[in-house]
């Protein structure tokens, strides 16, 4: 394997998980409540800006971390709470509406709260580059990568093991099942946008040494984290994570052998291209409607 | 009788056309009027894009591409090439309706979420290609526009430009209201309401679906155009992913399925940040708040909402 | 003369065979109903008769015209309409308008014609509006003609579909389950509206459960069974089948059923 194509699969990887974590923030919204949460890349933000101002006050890292992960945690609940929860029986494209809203909002506040200038967070480990087999690599990809199988694999322990992660599952299946069996819908959705939120801001944490931070960062990481959850098929965990990588590696490979300015371009056309064969994503349901 | 007036066809096109001719008394100075020349502008994309997300039930997140390229369109070939700009307005039209065509008959297979990707990424691509190729279109900072000429007089200028897209506002509200109102129109809808059942009814819905696509990418690159000519200039700012979230909120926020609620939440959603300057920094919060609210207490959107309070207040 | 005719018509969903090797005809102008336990495959039977779903294996023909493949609006252009079992109303429209969308196909309107509104197009509408309001009296929804359709009860929402479908003109109608959740005075208007629709030179073809219904309306009828055909004839031949009396009764009674003479 040549050292560049290494390269280009490392970082396509580390992005992709990145992307894949913020895609399954989008299916487990999906899931529990077939609401698209525009707002999704605001909890990145959120997550990277928040540890950037505590490390920057003083807090040592993992604290840092662990309370902007709460806050963004905390973001997500009253999101549900005000803005999802009154406008229940509204139509889709009313939702999407609000959650657009409530992105502008928090991009706002965040505006005010920091400043609109980019930030850095200093890597976990150190800056000093790694050499893999001719390819180089940042330790922080490393971290990137690990932190995201570790969480994949604690939302697979919490959706198989857990009753809460069980109860959620149930209720993206069958609402009105899951009710009549006594689950409790609205903590239900409380649930997911908090624990959406937190994978979120997970992401923006991870990130943020390698990309850098800013009251903005979220739009285009939202966006791509929609996009993965879509290609991988809309509501499906495995697919959000394969979507994820998916993307992460065509942008990689993309912007390192056919142009960086492209990059974005070449990936969002062969998502188009995957949709008009595959109309449900790679690993979504292929349904045939019942009439 | 307002409930009747709005109800009947001419009786809505009335009053708007009333409200162009007799709002240039309110508009004291050219900021007026360049706000007035934007709602109409903006207007005009989203009746075209109320045809496809109100009564045809499809979404779409990447007008905004139809309106740059337009808009590019009309600058590249009147700037870089020379031509007269009605000539070169057509051309970019007629090249938007085309590329609508060909991209609409594939991703409008797609349902849901999915055609909302879709029609994201489309966007996204065109307004990348632009940014990019800088040679052509002027990069990030954007190319000037020659004025829009008749008979070798330039057309420029505020109030003379407030006749132009009002006129342009009515014709386009015109040609909706027949469409909606006519066969094409209650096939569209059907489609809408169900579209298995609208297909054994002998609709071919793929057919009408991609027509709804092309009409409204139509009156996007016209708006673009228009947009191009009037100012001067034109930036990809217009051609964002942002500005194509814009334009659904318009018509979502004014009412889908109302050709007048089109224009209202246009009207409204242009206005807004201009009036909410006055929040400074808390320009974006105030903002979001706003969107928020309404939808969360008027989730059919304005025109419907109020629509039916008349209706309601009167036997 | 018949009308509609498949051979070795079969649907696969995955492994799962929802009708296999059907071989039928319809005649034209009779009364046809399709019976069978549930699950026995008649919904899909249906959607495959209207260009729903596609074979897996077999072919359809209407009219001297060969369909299978086709999309549904090339059913309903040949003149084959249908009503479905959940129904599909367009609950966005008045139940006017449900039915004026049936006259979209009969009716020519240029795309140009409808944007610039030219002159014979309003008349054309009005003249459309008229039919169609006929056409609601003659289902018997007379009553309805201003209503929205959101607003109308379930059986009259039934009928809705069979006006919407009567106002594509079809040669054949497919009637899914017309008297589902209906009570028996209602089931009986179903009844008398079917045999006026006969009278009127449709073939109606008829999925249903409701066997008096059927028995007393039917000139053939078609039996599956496990995606099946099980038996085709006569009310009376098919009534006396001992193999559809052991699909639905269970064999004990086939056998005393064979025993006993009829």
């Amino acid at each position: 394997m040549s050292a560049q194509f290494l390269q280009f699969l490392l970082a396509g990887l580390t992005i992709g998980a990145i992307y894949a974590l913020v895609a399954l923030g989008f299916s487990i919204i999906y899931n529990a409540s077939h609401v698209i949460n525009f707002a999704q890349g605001e909890f990145v933000m959120i997550g990277g800006m928040a540890t950037v101002s505590l490390t920057a006050i003083g807090w040592p890292l993992p604290f840092a971390i662990a309370a902007a992960v709460l806050v963004a945690a905390l973001v997500g609940l009253a999101l549900e709470k005000f803005a999802v929860e009154p406008a229940r029986g509204a139509s889709v494209v009313t939702l999407i509406i609000i959650t657009i809203g409530a992105s502008i909002l928090l991009r706002g506040v965040a505006s005010i709260v920091w400043d609109k200038n980019i930030h850095a967070l200093k890597a976990f480990s150190g800056e000093a580059p790694i050499q893999i087999g001719g390819a180089t690599i940042v330790p922080q990809s490393l971290w990137v990568m690990g932190i995201a199988l570790v969480v994949v694999l604690l939302l697979t322990w919490f959706f198989s093991r857990t009753l809460i992660g069980k109860a959620l599952l149930a209720t993206s299946h069958n609402r009105l099942a899951a009710q009549l069996v006594g689950i409790n819908v609205r903590h239900v959705l409380l649930a997911s946008f908090g624990l959406s939120a937190a994978l979120g801001a997970v992401a923006g944490i991870l990130i943020a040494p390698i990309t850098f931070t800013s009251w903005d960062v979220g739009v285009m990481l939202g966006l791509k984290g929609f996009a993965a959850a879509i290609l991988g098929g809309l509501g499906s965990g495995p697919g959000a994570i394969v979507g994820g990588l998916v993307l992460g590696l065509i942008e990689a490979m993309g912007a390192g052998y056919v142009s960086s300015a492209y990059k974005d371009v070449i990936a969002f056309v062969l998502i188009l291209v995957v949709l008009v064969f595959l109309p449900s994503g790679l690993l979504g349901s292929r349904s045939t409607d019942r009439v | 009788m307002f409930g009747r007036l709005a109800a009947s066809r001419f009786g809505g096109l009335a009053v708007l056309a009333a409200i162009v001719l007799v709002l240039p008394l309110a508009l004291v100075n050219n900021y007026y009027y360049e706000v007035a020349i934007l709602v109409g502008l903006n207007a005009i994309v989203c009746v075209g894009l109320n045809l496809l997300i109100g009564y045809a039930g499809q979404i779409s997140l990447g007008h905004a591409g139809f309106f740059g390229l337009g808009a590019y369109g009309s600058a590249i070939l009147t700037a870089r090439y020379g031509w007269p700009p009605f000539a070169a307005m057509a051309a970019a039209t007629l090249g938007v309706a085309l590329l609508a065509w060909i991209v609409g008959r594939p991703i409008l297979r797609l349902r849901g979420h999915y055609l909302a990707m879709a029609t994201l990424g489309m966007g996204i691509i065109i307004s990348i290609v632009i940014v990019t190729e800088d040679r052509l279109t002027g990069g990030p900072d954007g190319m000037a526009v020659p004025p829009l000429t008749l008979f070798g007089l330039a057309l420029a200028g505020e109030r003379l430009w407030y006749w132009i897209v009002g006129a342009g506002l009515l014709v386009a509200v015109w040609l909706a209201l027949n469409l909606v109102d006519s066969p094409h129109g209650r096939a569209l809808r059907a489609l809408h309401g169900s579209e298995i059942g609208a297909e054994v009814t002998g609709i071919d819905s793929a057919r009408h679906k991609v027509r709804v696509f092309v009409i409204s990418a139509i009156y996007a690159a016209l708006a673009g155009s228009l947009t191009a000519h009037y100012a001067g200039f034109i930036t990809p700012g217009k051609v964002t992913f942002f500005h194509s979230i814009e334009l659904v909120t318009m018509v979502v926020f004014g009412g889908m399925a109302s050709t007048f609620g089109a224009v209202v939440g246009a009207a409204v959603l242009t206005m807004l940040p201009q009036a909410l300057t006055l929040f400074k920094e808390y320009e974006m919060v105030v903002f979001g708040a706003v969107m928020m609210l309404t939808m969360i207490f008027m989730p059919k959107g304005l025109v419907p909402t109020l629509a039916s309070r008349f209706a309601a207040g009167r036997p | 003369m018949s009308l509609l005719s498949v051979e070795q018509l079969s649907k696969e969903f995955g492994g799962v065979r929802a009708v296999a090797d059907l071989q039928f005809s319809i005649p034209a102008g009779k009364v046809f109903s399709i019976i069978g336990p549930n699950g026995a495959g008649k919904t899909t039977l249906l959607n495959l008769l209207t260009g729903v779903y596609t074979p897996s294996l077999g072919r359809i023909h209407f009219a001297d015209r060969d369909l299978t493949g086709q999309p549904p609006h090339v059913f309903a252009a040949s003149g084959i309409g249908r009503t479905f079992q959940n129904l599909q109303v367009f609950f966005n429209m008045t139940a006017l308008e449900n039915v004026m969308v049936g006259r979209y196909l009969r009716e020519s309107c240029s795309l140009t014609a409808a944007l610039l509104r030219f002159p014979g197009l309003g008349r054309s509408e009005a003249a459309t509006r008229a039919e169609c309001e006929e056409l609601l009296r003659f289902v018997g929804l007379g009553q309805y003609v201003q209503a929205e359709s959101d607003a109308m009860p379930y059986g009259a929402l039934k009928r809705l579909e069979i006006a919407r479908a009567l106002a594509t003109k079809p040669r054949l109608l497919l009637l899914d389950e017309p008297a589902a959740g209906l009570n028996p005075t209602e089931t009986l208007e179903v009844d008398h509206l079917i045999s006026r629709l006969a009278a009127s030179g449709i073939t109606v073809v008829l999925v249903e459960h409701n066997m008096r219904l059927v028995m007393g309306v039917s000139d053939h009828i078609l039996v599956l069974d496990y995606g099946r055909q099980l038996a085709e004839g006569t009310a009376d031949e098919v009534r006396r089948n001992p193999r559809v009396i052991e699909a639905y009764l269970g064999s004990d009674t086939a056998a005393a059923a064979a025993q006993g003479g009829d």
